[in-house]
């Protein structure tokens, strides 16, 4: 609590203890006074007592109200509180009655600000140490000394060291030491991450074993953890229709019920006077105006709507999902279609040689004269056969390396010519080949002219992919669609087995966007469409699409700029985690939008009958906005989603 | 341009007006209030002196909610 928080709570106890004493002192024991003193004293005695009690509690409501008015700011809340309990003390006055109804309502009113501030602040607090993931200082080695500077001073390629229990500032390379990071802050992930020298870290992760000596690739600014806060401390930036919706209604709300309380002050009793010859009775009319003031405060939506969002992005950002802006939670939360990229997304991107068939020589020699032939390329796929073979291939042993392209390559390996390729490049030689029954990228090999057997290659399935899946179908995304460059079997192969609805194989980088227009055209009205891509070279994709997300995205800063969400690892189960997460908390947004505004009808209705008296408006106006803040906490609670 | 700033208020609604009381200021394109993070970006138009149009923003804020707050 801050100083202003206690002040409140201090003012609210001393006035709630003063009002429950003065309500156990009867009128009549006051009316006694009267014999003692003067007739009449009592009754004054009673009332300075109670506007005593008043100001203490309202004076600065009072304050408030008044320079409002000086401000010309007539529907401020203070100003319509003010009103509403001074005339109400105007009437109890009149008629010596009940003078607890309006510091009551004032003291309520109260109450629901200090809960207000109280409840935002505390949950500012926690998602603030939900993200306590920025670094106060680097240490660096000074003359064998190790001292500490701000991160923002770092230049790239400076050492620094990390301690145990110290979080990395600034994303680097390993050069000296080993040690298990602490990743679940940045990702969610709670297993640690072993690190030894050569290995690249991300700043956030917390050391927690070893000393760690790291060479900076970055400036503090554009390090991971600079990157990460910049996103989710603008995310509040972006807001949703619900968002403008509640702003646009408070504007409106707080005059229309204003207006329609000055009506009823007015209209009823004239009615009756004028049209019906009865008794105009003011008092009763103006104590529902009244009643009116007190229920016209918005504050319940006002708060609740901003808070929820704030809390699930909170929430969401803990297991490690960064939402760019309330406005893609909303959307989010109506993704019926989930399109795929397939490399990097469901599967690992690596690609690894699963077998070598109908070989003519030992399988590993075949593997040896792939590997060299292939040793000038860096395409995946040569490196996949560099990783298969296992050894630095001596280049020495190559000669003539011709590369055709979309064919394969031609080099004299050992004095031996070597061709390996696909099926195109086979053709071309003139040499039979054998077709592979296995799906995959197949490397034929030719040696001499003759065929030699191929090479089986495919890119790893991730081993989630298959239950994201599920777990999306589950979520109730209707459809699910998977784009790749790669070939037609291979796709559908992946396809078939993890359960996707739909696969466009064979595209080029420029076709997906095409592909990704004709899907978006399919949509129905009021779904959306998703796209996950890994962020390398799917940019415009991940743009085009109603939301896109980007996964495995730590330390690619061209994913981060380009995707509305961002998931910290590379697990495709989070794509579903999400969505539910954006459902959770719209379905609380709709809860506090509808029971707010259902209360507050209700409340005016009953108030404008007579039934609802000023305790009632009182409840409607704090309560409602006490539980709706507390709903509003619960889109914190993400974890069991 | 755009510059954030920290401010300080106490309500979501208000907050709410101190947003469009800056929008409404001569030099701000636009103006958005962060009231859970406690921010206000605003986008100033061309060639405007950002420290003097936040003068008139923190103003035009002071009068439609007292209590307000903005460090410039």
């Amino acid at each position: 609590m801050n100083k202003k928080q206690k002040d409140t709570l201090r003012r609210i106890l001393i006035s709630a203890a003063i009002l429950i004493c003065l309500q156990l002192i009867s009128v009549q024991r006051f009316s006694g006074l009267d014999a003692w003193l003067f007739p009449g004293a009592g009754r004054w005695i009673r009332l300075a007592l109670y506007l005593i009690n008043y100001y203490i509690i309202g004076w600065s409501t009072l304050k408030k109200a008044f320079k409002g008015i000086r401000n010309r700011q007539v529907f401020d809340e203070n100003f319509l509180m003010a009103v509403a309990t001074l005339g109400a003390l105007a009437l109890a006055i009149y008629e010596n009655g009940d003078y607890a109804e309006a510091i009551a309502v004032m003291l309520f009113y109260q109450i629901g600000e200090w809960f207000e501030s109280y409840a935002v602040g505390k949950s500012r607090r926690n998602i603030s140490q939900l993200m306590d993931i920025r670094p106060d200082y680097a240490n660096i080695e000074q003359d064998g000394k190790l001292i500490r500077v701000d991160p923002d001073e770092i230049e790239p390629g400076s050492i620094i060291v990390v301690q145990p229990g110290e979080k990395v500032p600034i994303d680097g390379a390993v050069t000296e030491g080993s040690s298990a990071l602490n990743t679940s802050a940045l990702t969610g992930e709670s297993l640690p991450r072993e690190v030894g020298a050569g290995d690249e870290i991300i700043s956030g992760c917390i050391n927690m074993s070893g000393l760690l000596k790291v060479r900076t690739t970055k400036k503090f600014e554009e390090s991971t953890v600079s990157k990460i806060l910049e996103l989710v401390e603008n995310a509040g930036e972006r807001k949703s229709r619900q968002e403008d919706f509640i702003s646009k209604f408070a504007r409106v709300y707080t005059p229309a019920v204003c207006f329609s309380a000055l009506a009823l002050a007015i209209l009823p009793p004239l009615v009756r006077l004028i049209f019906m010859g009865l008794a105009p009775m003011w008092g009763v009319w103006i104590y529902r105006a009244l009643t009116f003031l007190v229920i016209s405060c918005p504050c319940a939506l006002v708060i609740s709507i901003p808070l929820s969002f704030f809390a699930g992005i909170g929430g969401a950002s803990r297991a490690g999902i960064l939402i760019k802006g309330s406005n893609f939670l909303e959307t989010l939360s109506k993704t019926d279609c989930v399109v795929f990229d397939k490399t990097g997304t469901l599967t690992q991107g690596v690609f690894e040689v699963e077998g070598v068939h109908h070989s003519i020589m030992e399988d590993k020699k075949l593997l040896e004269y792939a590997a060299l032939a292939e040793s000038a390329s860096s395409h995946p796929i040569s490196r996949s056969l560099q990783k298969a073979h296992g050894k630095e291939p001596d280049r020495s042993r190559v000669k003539d390396i011709q590369e055709i392209s979309g064919a394969g390559v031609l080099a004299t390996v050992d004095g031996r010519q070597v061709a390996a390729g696909n099926d195109k490049l086979m053709k071309r030689l003139g040499v039979e080949y054998r077709d592979c029954h296995s799906v995959g990228t197949i490397i034929h090999m030719a040696i001499d002219g003759q065929y030699a057997g191929h090479i089986l290659i495919s890119d790893v399935v991730k081993a989630h992919a298959k239950a994201a899946i599920s777990a999306l179908k589950k979520a109730g995304v209707e459809k699910t669609v998977m784009l790749t460059g790669d070939i037609k079997a291979v796709a559908e192969h992946v396809a078939s087995k993890l359960g996707i609805d739909r696969v466009y194989s064979q595209l080029l980088p420029g076709d997906k966007v095409q592909k990704m227009e004709e899907l978006l055209k399919e949509e129905k009205k009021e779904g959306k469409l998703a796209f996950v891509g890994d962020g390398i070279n799917d940019a415009p994709v991940l743009a085009r699409a109603d939301i896109g997300i980007a996964m495995g995205a730590l330390g690619s800063d061209a994913a981060i700029e380009a995707a509305d969400v961002v998931l910290m690892d590379d697990d495709p189960l989070k794509i579903a985690k999400a969505i539910k997460i954006s459902r959770k908390c719209l379905g609380i947004v709709y809860e506090n939008i509808v029971f707010a505004i259902g209360i507050k009808l209700i409340c005016l209705v009953l108030g404008a009958l007579g039934i609802a008296n000023m305790w009632l408006a009182v409840f409607a106006d704090v309560g409602v906005m006490v539980l709706a803040v507390l709903n509003a906490m619960r889109c914190l609670f993400v974890y069991k989603l | 341009m755009k510059k954030s700033y920290k401010i300080d208020v106490d309500c979501a609604n208000c907050a709410n007006k101190m947003e469009q009381a800056a929008c409404g200021t001569p030099g701000v394109k636009n103006a958005t209030v962060n009231y859970m993070a406690l921010k206000m970006t605003v986008e100033f138009q061309d060639g405007e002196d950002a420290s003097a149009v936040m003068k008139q923003v923190l103003k035009n804020c002071k009068r439609v909610e007292s209590d307000c707050e903005i460090f410039l």
